[in-house]
């Protein structure tokens, strides 16, 4: 029961994480249909950007500040201007093509400009651990899920409570509706563009301590993003959200129980159930055909 | 097919039998991997190119073909029966891997590929007792057909080379066989397709299934060509690469195959130059020509060559886009 408890525990953190990184991919596919195959490289990244400033002698959280600004400049504003925009035009397809490429350009760029070794990177917290219950958690995870809950909430209050978060809403659902009604529909898919960079750049700050920063990460992490949106619903926030912890959470079940060499199976082997029985996901609608 | 078009498939074949009398051992493998990689590619190109459908599943069944290989004749069957079990076995894979994923299209397919290839990873390097998991399988045989040796690298290329033209003639064939030809309707226009009567979501699983046995069949070649194969050579890295090479070269054109795989080989060589920076020029190019010319370099070239007459894949797109805005 103890260790159950600790597998849960350390498993919503992860899943937290997840979730993070799948919620970005998801808005990006909803306001502007584009699907980031880059999306684990730029979680991997910003923990580069964080090291960088780190190593420069600023003091770890303005480090941490620093690299979401670095993030939401370079993997928001530039990665839509300069790799985003010249393609939509062309559909869905050579854009996927393009953001494969991307990924690779990222996963080497930091491989040969910073490192191919692993890099320690600094924790949120002082690593402790609290016994509840005669489980013992560690304080990392509390922190990231704290971290992680706490970003969620602003965005879903963003989302959901002000002007600005209606109208990209607005955007999403219906781009022509939103602009008969004056919403700045470009302006508006921009500022997707940057929450994703942002909501990446957080992850990859959570996420560097426990997984160490290396330019391989973005391999796993991506996955995990494509998988938590799809099983959660492609065109929902709240069904990346659960996606993402169900992930997280049967990730460390799975390895602990039944199989730690098929660990990576049991997500895929949901991913194609969901995709067979549920396409839209468990909490997503059906989207309609267009001819 | 115009006197120019003939001319430089004339040229090629010329270029591909002359070539390996002029060339370094290491020359000779490089140019026996690209005819590999071009049956692999030409399967893939059935899927993306013709089908429409992304597909990251190729390298996957290239690993399934060449562990298939690898496994039987060490078991001490013959090269020839081998072969054409690997083309079956990933035939069969492929229609029951497709028969549920093309249900869901476009980038949820790319998804259940990408997942189907991992766990074909895992698989090969977890079960031992069939694979010998990490350490993969060493000194496997190059055949021998009726007392002729295929062990020297020149001869084991003009196997490669002469499988790759009846795989590609065979391919040529099936595309303008009038079965074939619904092939083409579902790249033009896969709805009017429809229409007509043909049953799209059986030919998008023959594509699919047809194209997987060819990567099947490129990995049956793979595997005596490097004579050593481990998992990792066949993880997702591998249907990335295929995938670039059909667009590099132009997807939905015959053969855009053949150049993307040259690419694919050849650059890495070019550049020893550019060190361990290839791959990142390599991506910022392919980067490059997907916002500028999305169909490939036989897309750019038949641009360049055809500037009024050209009709392009991507015209009646970009018409119907500029329509509706």
């Amino acid at each position: 029961m103890a260790s159950l408890i600790q597998l849960l525990v350390s498993g919503l953190a992860t899943g937290a994480i997840y979730a993070l990184i799948a919620v970005g991919f998801t808005l990006l596919w909803q306001t502007s249909q584009t699907i980031n195959f880059a999306q684990g490289e730029f979680v991997m990244l910003p923990a580069f950007f964080v090291l960088a400033a780190v190593n420069f002698g600023t003091p770890f959280w303005l480090a941490a500040l620093i690299g979401i600004a670095v993030s939401v400049v370079i993997l928001g504003l530039l990665f839509k201007l300069i790799v985003v925009d010249p393609m939509l035009r062309y559909g869905v397809l050579p854009l996927v093509i393009s953001t494969i490429a991307l990924s690779l350009l990222l996963k080497e760029s930091a491989k040969d400009f910073y490192s191919s070794q692993a890099q320690p990177f600094p924790a949120l917290v002082p690593a402790t651990d609290i016994h509840v219950l005669g489980a013992v958690i560690s304080t990392q995870s509390l922190a990231v899920l704290a971290v992680a809950i706490a970003t969620v909430a602003m965005l879903h209050f963003v989302l959901n409570k002000t002007r600005l978060g209606r109208s990209m809403q607005a955007t999403a659902q219906n781009p022509t509706l939103a602009r008969i009604l004056g919403i700045p529909v470009q302006r508006m898919v921009l500022y997707t563009f940057l929450i994703n960079a942002a909501l990446v750049a957080i992850a990859s700050i959570l996420i560097s301590p426990i997984y160490l920063a290396k330019f391989t990460n973005g391999e796993t992490l991506g996955m995990a993003a494509f998988l938590a949106a799809i099983i959660g619903g492609f065109n929902q926030v709240r069904g990346a959200i659960l996606g993402g912890l169900i992930l997280g959470v049967l990730d460390n079940l799975s390895a602990a129980y039944l199989s730690s060499q098929y660990r990576a199976a049991f997500p895929l082997l949901i991913l194609i159930v969901v995709i067979l029985f549920r396409p839209q996901g468990l909490l997503g609608r059906v989207e309609e055909r267009t001819v | 097919m115009n006197r120019l078009g003939i001319a430089a498939i004339a040229i090629g074949v010329l270029v591909a039998v002359v070539a390996p009398f002029l060339l370094k051992p290491f020359g000779i493998y490089l140019i026996s991997m690209w005819a590999v990689l071009t049956v692999a590619a030409i399967g893939l190109n059935l899927t993306l190119g013709y089908a429409g459908q992304v597909s990251l599943a190729q390298g996957a069944f290239v690993g399934i073909g060449a562990y298939t290989v690898a496994l039987l004749t060490q078991a001490g069957y013959p090269f020839a029966l081998a072969f054409v079990a690997a083309g079956l076995l990933c035939f069969i894979i492929g229609w029951l891997l497709g028969y549920p994923a093309l249900r869901v299209q476009h980038h949820y397919l790319a998804f259940v590929t990408l997942a189907f290839t991992t766990l074909v990873f895992l698989l090969l390097r977890n079960e031992q007792w069939l694979t010998n998991g990490i350490y993969g399988i060493n000194g496997i045989a190059r055949p021998i057909f009726f007392g002729w040796s295929s062990v020297k690298p020149l001869n084991f290329y003009f196997f490669c080379l002469t499988a790759l033209a009846v795989l590609s003639f065979a391919t040529w064939w099936m595309l303008r066989s009038p079965w074939g030809r619904a092939f083409v309707a579902l790249r033009e226009n896969p709805v009017r397709a429809a229409s007509i009567g043909v049953d799209t979501r059986r030919y998008t699983l023959m594509a699919f299934a047809i194209g997987s046995s060819l990567g099947g069949l490129a990995g049956a070649l793979y595997a005596p060509l490097v004579q050593f194969i481990e998992p990792g050579s066949f993880a997702l890295n591998l249907s990335f690469n295929l995938l670039l090479m059909v667009i590099v070269g132009g997807s939905g054109y015959f053969f855009g195959p053949f150049v993307g795989a040259l690419i694919a080989v050849l650059l890495p060589e070019w550049m020893r130059v550019a060190e361990g920076y290839y791959l990142i020029v390599y991506a910022a190019l392919i980067m490059v020509m997907m916002a500028f010319c999305p169909s490939g370099l036989l897309g750019l070239a038949e641009r360049l060559l055809k500037p009024v007459a050209r009709r392009g894949r991507l015209e009646p797109i970009l018409r119907a886009k500029e329509a509706a805005q």
